[in-house]
């Protein structure tokens, strides 16, 4: 069977440094951070204090009364940022067979709000169930898949995908294999999150995996900085259409770049560290290179997981000179989780989008806050420091990884 | 308007985002009213919440119009808050 060719031919966005597209790209450009103190919650009693909210989102003012009830923030943040995509594509949906027409979604975790209200409110009564008929639905990290086919009809596959922090990457994967096999002629893919909640915000500390900044948070997610501390945890949502490529021209699409390759591996090393040299990693971006019949010297961007953690940035540029070797140093590399924070299974959607951005406006976006490289960095890596810098970008790479040891690379390419 | 009557169509067009003028006793919550049948459950739990009672599971099935509500409420008067 002869594989088919797969572009991206929508894009849209609700994220802590962009409520749309166009403001995304903007903030990526300049180089603005998301984070700032928490607001969702009181988090005086927290060990971190700090997040990438989504900022001017009311959301009584997108849904009704009844959709809201229906919908977890993290379903919010989907159909938001899908049709924004749907949109950019410009799908007649009079026209297209909506059969061929799928959804595959990221979450990490779903609705884990609605999870701790319903319990709280059990934990709260007389022993009485009294659980909303909407907690299962509303809860279910599937359900954001579920409402864009229902807004749309698209009738073809149609489920979530989980791999923690990489999950939206493996959406992705599966989107572009689905196409390229054949079995779909378009699919709404990406991921969104909402984990700035108690719970997540809890359990992320007593992991100690988020930083601590929190006196001053515009700086506290610092890839590659020599005092960077952990995670700044973030929300929101990245909406990409993948689309057969003869299916685009014929029905006259903009098209704004094409799905190489995609590799994915596991560490089978621990639970949650990274194994030190990033071997997962490695055989991670390998396979994605051999999937897409591209070799080292011709990634002009990598986009990394990057996410301010000590051990998981060091990690990752290992692998990454163990494989690229001396080419390592001829292309850009930045941690857009710098200015967007780590928006968890919704991340590898949001930096796909600024891969995009790469792609299509030859700008490199930054790694921001960096005041002095880890020294057990290699100086000759060009980390994209401070501001974006202009490169024409044909090869776009992006890592991301997951707690459970699950490695995915997505490549990019000008058409 | 009785007072139940006024109490049972607020919560009917909080719950529902319907128009008062729609919530008449002949209305049915599925048919009339747009609601599925999730949504008949998490209304039928917001009577309870409202009024202080327990409305039993077989009665709460069996109620399909606002009428229903509003003769169990008012026979049960006695019992609401």
């Amino acid at each position: 069977m002869e594989s088919k060719r797969v572009v991206i031919t929508g894009i849209g966005t609700i994220n802590p440094i962009g409520n749309n597209i166009e403001e995304y790209f903007h903030n990526l450009e300049n180089g603005v951070s998301g984070a700032d103190t928490i607001t969702a919650f009181d988090a005086t009693k927290f060990p971190s204090r700090i997040a990438c909210e989504v900022k001017n989102f009311d959301p009584a003012a997108v849904f009704d009364r009844k959709e809201l009830r229906k919908y977890d923030r993290y379903s919010q943040f989907a159909l938001v940022a899908a049709t924004e995509a749907v949109e950019d594509a410009a799908i007649d949906l009079e026209k297209i067979d909506l059969e061929r027409v799928g959804v595959v979604w990221a979450s990490g975790v779903g609705g884990m709000q609605t999870f701790y209200d319903e319990v709280m409110g059990w934990a709260g009564g007389n022993g009485t169930p009294r659980f909303s008929p909407f907690f299962v639905p509303k809860m279910i990290s599937d359900l954001a898949a579920g409402h864009i086919s229902l807004k749309y009809g698209f009738m073809g596959p149609n489920y979530s995908v989980t791999s923690a922090c990489a999950s939206s990457n493996h959406a992705m994967l599966d989107a572009f294999n689905l196409i390229r096999w054949g079995k779909a002629d378009m699919i709404v893919t990406g991921g969104s999150e909402a984990p700035i909640i108690v719970p997540a915000v809890g359990g992320f500390s007593s992991m100690r995996a988020l930083s601590t900044r929190n006196d001053d948070p515009k700086h506290a997610s610092r890839p590659f900085d020599k005092d960077r501390d952990g995670f700044v945890i973030a929300e929101g949502a990245g909406a990409l259409i993948f689309e057969e490529y003869e299916h685009a021209v014929a029905r006259g699409a903009k098209i704004y770049c094409e799905v190489a390759g995609c590799g994915m591996s596991a560490d089978a090393y621990h639970m949650t560290a990274p194994h030190p040299e990033g071997k997962g990693a490695k055989l991670s971006m390998r396979l994605a290179l051999e999937d897409a019949g591209i070799s080292t010297s011709e990634v002009d961007y990598l986009n990394t997981h990057g996410t301010s953690t000590p051990l998981g940035d060091l990690a990752e540029l290992s692998a990454v000179q163990d494989l690229f070797g001396e080419d390592a140093y001829k292309m850009n590399i930045s941690s857009t989780k710098s200015m967007t924070g780590h928006l968890l299974g919704a991340t590898a959607a949001v930096e796909a989008l600024a891969c995009v951005f790469a792609i299509t406006k030859g700008i490199v976006p930054p790694t921001i806050n960096v005041e002095e490289v880890d020294p057990a960095i290699d100086p000759k890596l060009n980390l994209t420091i401070g501001t974006a810098q202009k490169r024409e970008v044909k090869v776009a790479m992006s890592n991301t990884f997951g707690f459970g040891g699950h490695n995915s690379t997505v490549i990019l390419r000008k058409l | 308007m009785s007072n139940i009557q006024e109490r049972v169509v607020k919560t009917i067009v909080n719950k529902l985002g319907v128009k008062e003028s729609e919530v008449v006793p002949e209305a049915s919550f599925t048919g009339h009213l747009g609601a599925d049948s999730l949504d008949s459950v998490e209304l039928m739990m917001d009577f309870e919440n409202e009024f202080g009672v327990e409305i039993p599971q077989e009665v709460a099935e069996s109620m399909q119009t606002v009428g229903d509500v509003l003769n169990y409420l008012e026979e049960h008067k006695d019992e609401l808050k």
